[in-house]
């Protein structure tokens, strides 16, 4: 075999063992996508009535404030459950790396990128599937997208664009934590920059200092271009800034990631 | 090519240090072809740290290394097929079984469907792990684990295999059995190099034993040689009272007596003729013995002589 071929092959071999750990430990997922159910279900039921109002006729096209506020919160749920889902990334990461089995994969004449190359794309899976649930529970609370087919391909490959982004990203932050419990809390702040941006509440409604933060924050333009992609908001320029976010952090992230790992030695 | 008895490790001039503390100071050693080699030393005496460097996970300072015919610093990838390593720490996935693990490593050495699944079969059988084969690796006993983890090193079928520490936190009888299988590798032809703070694992094991500390191999030879050079055989006696260890000294010039335990220790290789001579000559003085014992030089002798320290693995890392 040539060195691609073997570098497909360990790859994939790395992928089926991140797979299969992940179906192993359901609790994990579980846990991480619980958090955005949780937050959807409290600003819909709890804040959503209120909230609605507060939006105007544009995005509540006719719906009930609670109602509405279900379209326009969803997206940004969307985008909570992928940075909820990088955690665990960073966990399993921080736990391979922790962990002897490292050792033992770098003494084997195995690809090199591999091992990360598997992370990521279980990950992957790991984060689309958890979207898809979440996105399952919003439709149940009668979240209705108006998105066509060809709506849906581009939402779906912005959401895996964003969570490739954010896995990269988690991939490094999972090498550089010296422990396991401090790479479950450094991807964190991802999970609130939804907060922070257009995730639930217009960008217009917030203070000074913060509206120009949530104005050039990743968040923004994505959920954005999401929210347009599902439910027919105008996307103007937001999309090409929010691929251009994930982009540079994949980009950046990943290039991170390989410095840590080539340099990176365990206990 | 040549076949017969080549060096399986040549380790030249090895140095490296962390800041200003010195892990290497300039170690030389070689390991022939199909033979086990012991490096014996305290924790922290740098037994890891060549196990590192010989397996490609870290660099030296300075030196050359080749194992198997490959330098470890130009050819790591020809060093990485040739070798097996089972490191201090498991290195088994916890989450997986040990099927799993076996099947893991099978296709991360691209044997093949069928050889592969083959061989995860041989190996379970092997290791007396085919009953837990289907039950995840993080309910295994210390034992297993280490058994699994030495199969999965050997599903490649590596031609040198590293073993750091493999019996430490075993129970002995978990230690006994991983003993049968180093001895079982070797007798296949694999060449082992083990590293070991037990004096007794190195005495069972080794065709050739480094004795390491500070970073600098103090004495080599095999385990015999090693205790032929070090005085240390002696004859153990235990008297009934005072007046009969000093009748018994008399009777041994140069035997150091221990008024406190009543005991004298009698200089002289333990073997059967001297314990006869001893308990004759103790006889025609009429001297009543209480409890007699024979030790043999062994290892700990050897690492007190040559590093001063009378126990291993005392030593804070």
């Amino acid at each position: 075999m040539s060195t691609l071929a073997y570098t497909v092959s360990d790859s994939a071999t790395m992928f089926r063992r991140n797979v299969r750990r992940l179906r192993r430990y359901p609790s994990l997922t579980l846990l991480l996508i619980g958090m955005p159910i949780v937050f959807l279900l409290l600003f819909v039921y709890v804040f959503g009535g209120q909230l609605g109002h507060g939006l105007g006729n544009q995005y509540l096209a006719g719906h009930s404030g609670r109602a509405g506020y279900l379209n326009y919160v969803t997206p940004g749920i969307l985008l909570m459950t992928v940075a909820a889902a990088v955690q665990g990334t960073a966990i399993v990461v921080a736990m391979d790396m922790t962990g002897g089995i490292i050792d033992r994969f770098r003494t084997m004449a195995i690809a090199r990128s591999a091992v990360l190359t598997g992370h990521v794309l279980a990950s992957l899976i790991q984060a689309l599937l958890s979207v898809g649930i979440v996105l399952g529970v919003a439709v149940a609370l009668g979240f209705r997208p108006e998105a066509g087919v060809l709506d849906w391909l581009a939402a779906i490959g912005l959401v895996t664009l964003f969570a490739f982004a954010l896995i990269w990203l988690a991939t490094a932050l999972g090498l550089a934590a010296k422990s396991v419990e401090t790479a479950s809390n450094t991807p964190m702040f991802l999970t609130f920059l939804p907060f922070l941006g257009s995730g639930f509440v217009l960008v217009a409604s917030l203070p000074a200092g913060l509206r120009q933060f949530a104005h050039y924050q990743p968040f923004t333009p994505t959920t954005e271009t999401l929210r347009g992609l599902l439910t027919g908001t105008p996307i103007g320029t937001n999309a090409i800034v929010a691929v251009a976010w994930c982009v540079a952090i994949a980009l950046g992230s990943y290039l991170w990631a390989r410095h840590l790992y080539a340099t990176r030695r365990s206990a | 090519m040549t076949t017969t008895h080549q060096p399986a490790v040549v380790v030249a001039g090895l140095r490296k240090s962390y800041g200003e503390t010195s892990v290497l100071d300039g170690v030389d050693l070689t390991v022939t072809e199909g033979t086990i080699f012991a490096l014996l030393g305290p924790n922290g005496a740098g037994k890891t740290t060549i196990v590192r460097i010989l397996s490609t996970l870290i660099r030296a300072d300075s030196g050359d290394a080749e194992v198997a015919g490959h330098d470890v610093a130009e050819d790591q990838d020809g060093v990485r097929s040739s070798i097996g390593v089972t490191g201090q720490f498991s290195a088994v996935d916890e989450l997986l079984t040990g099927r799993e693990n076996l099947q893991l490593m099978a296709d991360l050495n691209h044997l093949g469907r069928a050889a592969g699944r083959a061989r995860v079969d041989e190996l379970l059988d092997r290791f007396d792990l085919a009953e837990a084969a289907g039950k995840p690796a993080s309910t295994y006993s210390g034992g297993m684990r280490r058994r699994l983890d030495l199969a999965m090193t050997l599903i490649g079928s590596p031609r040198v295999i590293f073993l750091d520490e493999p019996t430490t936190g075993l129970d002995p009888r978990a230690r006994r059995q991983m003993w049968d299988d180093i001895r079982n590798l070797a007798a296949g032809g694999v060449t082992i190099l083990l590293t070991t703070q037990y004096l007794d694992e190195a005495d069972e094991l080794a065709d050739r034993i480094a004795v390491l500390d500070h970073g600098r191999i103090v004495a080599e030879g095999t385990p015999d040689e090693l205790k032929r050079r070090t005085p240390g055989g002696h004859i153990r006696l235990r008297l009934a009272d005072p007046q009969a260890l000093r009748a018994a000294a008399a009777l041994f010039p140069g035997a150091t007596a221990d008024e406190e335990r009543l005991t004298l220790r009698v200089s002289g290789n333990g073997d059967i003729p001297s314990l006869r001579l001893v308990l004759a000559q103790l006889d025609d003085a009429r001297i009543a013995v209480q409890d007699i014992s024979i030790h043999s030089a062994d290892l700990d002798d050897v690492f007190f002589a040559v590093t001063g320290q009378t126990t291993l693995g005392q030593e804070a890392a």
